[in-house]
């Protein structure tokens, strides 16, 4: 019996949430008195994940597994579940993780429960809790199946050490035909995605256009964040639809969300819930967010921010 | 082409959500009911291969009686007929298990759907539908085309896109960008006069069983007061999100 984690990597480097999965795939083993097997796939330095408690280490190389491919992917994890007798199986909530998920819940016959943010509550029922109705409220979902596979929501557990002498075990599976090809990957470089932020700067309609927007970017460059925007600027054409979070667009879980010239409508409140702190800086101090905020500025975004933008630079000089 | 929608039944966007029996269930009352919005970008898209491409349009939704009148808004949108599966929707394999009857029996070859409903958000039906009827599946779609029987599907990754190339028959999860919101489409009286008079068929569940169940539900704790900062005391506010929330 085991407990398997899908360490996922970006260009041979794992990415926060594989080190998230993996801190909480230790405590579930632990819960269940059992070990914690990592699977990596093309990662160039395992012994990272150790630091994190993996106890074993199933690494996969082949240059045919560059291109991230669901069906094949969700094989290989089926395959090493298999192998290490896994009863838990944890993969993150990126793009890529809700993607290969369900096709490894059939090849497992594994009950699914996504979005969960906290440890199992019980093993013996096996309950988990989990987001629904887009980020207003919480479910406690029981998976009945022998094999369990959960998908973690990010920025839910953290990122936490807890060293251990694990070992590396290479390991080659067998590849499934996809039937699917990737004919090309744009990706934007040298710019922090919402997906992956910390911290996320996001604009409103108070900004009254596009040409507003760089003092937006100036602020997210200074504090290393992802810009974003509520429904409306992406809907008029203001900002790309890559940059919409809200109910129906993108979810944010960073640890930061600052909204500027953002009334807070529902939808996008539920977008933005599941961020840990949030800030609001807005002309009107009736707009919804302000109740749904932790810090706030009434007042005059294009006063407030560049001040702001003075004042991170002032500080991140002092703290550097 | 034959084209199969998946309708989720809804709470609107903007619906308060509260829970009644030891919060145990969704608490309906004063719920209004739509069609869920990813599922409506791929109505909208299959309108198109309709139009277009002279496909067939047929809509499904596993669910008691109620969900009737968010079959008909899909048929005033234009689908061709409906098929309502006559179960609770339970969880993601007991739905995706009564689908998987519904496609083999219908003989469709694209089966749309949204990338998740907005109640549940288990983002879990299409991939393991394709996965029981061994379809090719796309997740988090953005933009699709279809010509012959090659699929080219434009999928939404963390911090870009990419293109994949695929055949039918084709398990699409999508989301905004198969059509834009704009090019939406609402029903018109025609469409709403029409839609009484076209077949929706009611089918009996085939026997599934679930393998989750959500058994209690909870609101996210109230919320603290905001701390308001005064916009002339910027320094104030970088200090309490430097020493006392701790995120910069």
């Amino acid at each position: 019996m085991s407990v398997l984690v899908l360490a996922e990597t970006s260009e041979g480097k794992f990415k926060k949430v594989a080190l998230e999965a993996t801190s909480y795939g230790k405590k579930v083993a632990e819960q269940l008195g059992t070990n914690l097997v990592v699977l990596s796939i093309n990662a160039e330095d395992n012994s990272v994940l150790y630091n994190y408690g993996a106890e074993k280490v199933l690494s996969v190389k082949n240059d045919a597994l560059n291109n991230f491919n669901a069906k094949i992917y969700a094989g290989i994890v089926s395959e090493a579940a298999k192998k290490e007798n896994a009863e838990v199986v944890i993969v993150d909530s990126s793009s890529n993780g809700v993607y290969l998920a369900p096709i490894v819940a059939v090849n497992l016959e594994a009950g699914y429960a996504s979005n969960v943010v906290a440890l199992p509550e019980s093993t013996s029922p096996f309950v988990v809790k989990r987001k629904a109705f887009s980020n207003k409220a919480f479910n406690h979902t029981e998976i009945s199946t022998s094999v369990k596979l959960i998908g973690l929501a990010k920025n839910s557990f953290g990122v936490v050490e807890n060293n251990v002498s694990g070992t590396e075990e290479d390991f080659v599976p067998s590849l499934v035909d996809s039937g699917i090809s990737t004919e090309s990957v744009e990706k934007s470089t040298g710019k922090v995605t919402i997906a992956d932020a910390d911290i996320v700067v996001s604009g409103g309609r108070g900004l009254k256009g596009p040409e507003n927007w760089g003092m937006i970017e100036d602020l997210a460059d200074v504090l290393g964040a992802a810009t974003a925007c509520s429904k409306p600027v992406s809907d008029l054409g203001w900002r790309s639809h890559e940059e919409h979070v809200g109910q129906t667009g993108k979810q944010v879980a960073s640890n930061l969300y600052i909204a500027i010239g953002i009334s807070g409508a529902i939808q996008h409140l539920a977008g933005i819930n599941a961020s840990k702190v949030k800030v609001v800086i807005n002309t009107d101090p009736e707009a919804p967010f302000f109740k749904a905020a932790d810090y706030g500025i009434v007042g005059d975004a294009f006063e407030v921010v560049p001040k702001l933008i003075e004042k991170l630079k002032e500080f991140k000089a002092n703290n550097a | 082409m034959k084209i199969l929608v998946c309708i989720s039944h809804v709470p609107d966007t903007t619906s308060k959500i509260n829970f009644t029996d030891n919060d145990s269930k969704f608490d309906t009352n004063g719920i209004q009911y739509v069609i869920n919005p990813y599922d409506e970008f791929m109505l909208t898209r299959a309108m198109w291969f309709k139009e277009k491409q002279g496909a067939t349009v047929t809509v499904v939704n596993v669910g008691d009686a109620t969900t009737e009148p968010t079959l008909r808004k899909a048929l005033a949108i234009g689908a061709d007929d409906a098929i309502r599966v006559n179960a609770e929707a339970t969880d993601g394999f007991f739905v995706a298990k009564q689908l998987v009857e519904v496609v083999k029996n219908g003989g469709y070859d694209l089966v749309l759907a949204g990338k998740e409903s907005i109640d549940y958000n288990g983002g879990m039906v299409p991939g393991i539908l394709a996965s029981l009827l061994d379809y090719n599946f796309v997740n988090a779609c953005v933009g699709l085309e279809v010509e012959g029987s090659d699929v080219k599907a434009i999928r939404e990754i963390d911090g870009g896109e990419e293109t994949l190339k695929a055949s039918l028959p084709i398990v699409i999860a999508g989301q905004k960008g198969v059509v834009e919101e704009k090019d939406l489409r609402i029903p018109n009286m025609r469409g709403i006069m029409m839609a009484r008079k076209k077949p929706l068929a009611v089918v009996e569940p085939v026997d599934a069983s679930a393998t989750t169940s959500a058994q209690k539900f909870e609101k996210p704790a109230a919320k603290g007061a905001v701390k308001l900062v005064d916009a002339d005391n910027i320094d104030e506010l970088i200090n309490l999100l430097h020493n006392e929330a701790k995120v910069i």
